[in-house]
């Protein structure tokens, strides 16, 4: 079966009934190497004690609030450039994910900065750029609502991506272009990571695990989507026969 | 070229006829500087300190408010589907748009601010340098604000949509924009630093903010 099979819509769906259950499994078991790495491997900061381990949570959700707004950048190139039958679909699907992993981001970074900076917030280049990002993936939702027709909608909102994908080059320099409070790179950087391995690979397995679980829930729900258009087609031709009838 | 200036001419000429955009927004720009020293008190000192950033605030809310009668109008007439049509480069009968709202909205908001500035205690040099720096960055709010324009055009019940989208992507016009001026008068940073930031930015919005909305316009209008 070629890539190009996964445009039909009827396919996708069978692909992902296939698929679906095998993913959240690789998941459930991702989540649990991770977080078994996370408690017995890694180890207590000298400083901050325990406290340390909310980074598990917050940098994988830090990346992937970055992370889904690129995947929705391409699947709106698709959108505008190939007229993929199925990008529109998973663009408006990863939306709401990606705006919940940033709103976790700064949640768990607010929880972690109130006992380590003595603040819950500070209006830094990081913070302040990400706070836009979350802002900006409810501007696209919500020019998602707004428009009606499901395909105009998409075309907007693909628009609206790409120019906003110019905020994830401020986030990620951010730390190196301002002096700012949150820590600067310590994993994608120049030179490699600067972190242990007993913490590096605890970290990268919490963040395979998020990422799984991100293609998981992004797979249903454009099931859900390709459902719901299909319901909504539906209604239409029968409004339509009605009204000829 | 001809069909260009055209363009531009005509929408001056219903800016000012038509009546409204220019008069409202200074006035909405008054009514916000106003407002602020009711809420954080009258204190003279305080006020002076945040002055450029009271200033520009009001600028940005004033040209937002403005922003919808960019495109709609033309929407609803049908002069919209014209200039698609036409053989004249959309992306640039957009930016002839867009100067002409710039010209009628943004340029008289930057002539008032002098005398809104005065209302808040700041200084020659104060004054100055806010009204430099809103001279230089309203073109960037007015190509940003294209781009939610084009985007919204055809909604009937837009609602706050339109600053809800153009509003995340102003926050680095603003933040240069207040640096700039607060750097003029106090402060350890040069005054040319962020100043030249908030042109680039200016620059680089005049040539997205076309680009993107002929994109939304050519897609949305099909």
């Amino acid at each position: 079966m070629a890539l190009i099979d996964l445009a039909n819509p009827t396919r996708f769906l069978s692909l992902t009934t296939r698929v679906l259950p095998w993913l959240a499994g690789a998941t459930a078991i991702a989540f649990a190497i991770g977080l078994y790495l996370v408690w017995a491997v890694a180890p207590d900061d000298y400083q901050q004690g325990a406290t340390v381990k909310i980074m598990f949570i917050h940098v994988p959700n830090a990346w992937l609030a970055m992370g889904v707004w690129t995947v929705i950048s391409i699947a709106s190139i698709g959108t505008l450039v190939w007229r993929h039958p199925l990008a529109d679909v998973a663009a408006k699907s990863a939306a709401p994910l990606g705006a919940a992993f940033t709103f976790l981001a700064l949640l768990t970074g607010s929880l972690w900065g109130r006992p380590m900076w003595g603040t819950y917030w500070v209006w830094d280049a990081r913070l302040t750029s990400v706070l836009v990002l979350f802002i900006m993936y409810l501007g696209v939702i919500a020019l998602w609502r707004t428009v009606d027709d499901p395909s105009r909608a998409g075309r907007a909102a693909a628009i609206l991506t790409l120019v906003g994908a110019v905020n994830l080059p401020i986030i990620k320099f951010s730390v190196d272009w301002w002096n700012t409070l949150h820590q600067p790179a310590s994993v994608l950087r120049v030179g490699g990571p600067a972190i242990h391995s007993s913490i590096l690979t605890p970290l990268l397995v919490m963040a395979l695990a998020f990422a799984l679980l991100f293609v998981t829930l992004h797979l249903a729900a454009m099931r859900n989507e390709i459902l719901r258009r299909r319901v909504r087609a539906m209604w239409l031709m029968q409004a339509h026969a009605a009204q000829g009838a | 070229m001809m069909a260009l200036s055209a363009l531009l001419v005509r929408d001056m000429h219903l800016s000012f006829r038509v009546g409204g955009g220019a008069l409202m927004g200074v006035l909405f720009f008054l009514i916000v500087v106003t407002l602020v020293p009711f809420a954080v008190g009258p204190d003279l000192a305080q006020l002076r300190r945040i002055g450029p950033a009271i200033l520009w605030l009001g600028a940005l809310l004033a040209s937002l408010l403005t922003l919808d009668r960019l495109l709609a109008a033309d929407h609803e007439d049908g002069s919209l589907d014209l200039l698609l049509m036409g053989t004249t480069p959309l992306e640039l009968a957009v930016l002839a748009k867009a100067a002409a709202h710039w010209i009628t909205t943004g340029l008289p908001l930057v002539v008032a601010t002098p005398l809104l500035g005065l209302f808040l205690n700041l200084e020659p040099v104060a004054i100055g340098a806010v009204a430099l720096t809103l001279l230089v960055g309203t073109p960037a709010l007015t190509g940003i604000g294209l781009i939610g324009a084009a985007l919204s055009v055809a909604l009937r019940r837009g609602g706050l949509l339109l600053p809800l989208l153009v509003l995340p992507l102003t926050v680095p016009v603003l933040i240069f924009g207040v640096a700039a001026a607060n750097a003029a008068v106090a402060g350890p940073m040069s005054f040319g630093a962020p100043f030249l930031i908030l042109c680039a930015l200016t620059l680089g919005s005049l040539v997205l903010g076309p680009f993107a909305a002929a994109a939304a316009l050519r897609h949305g209008l099909e």
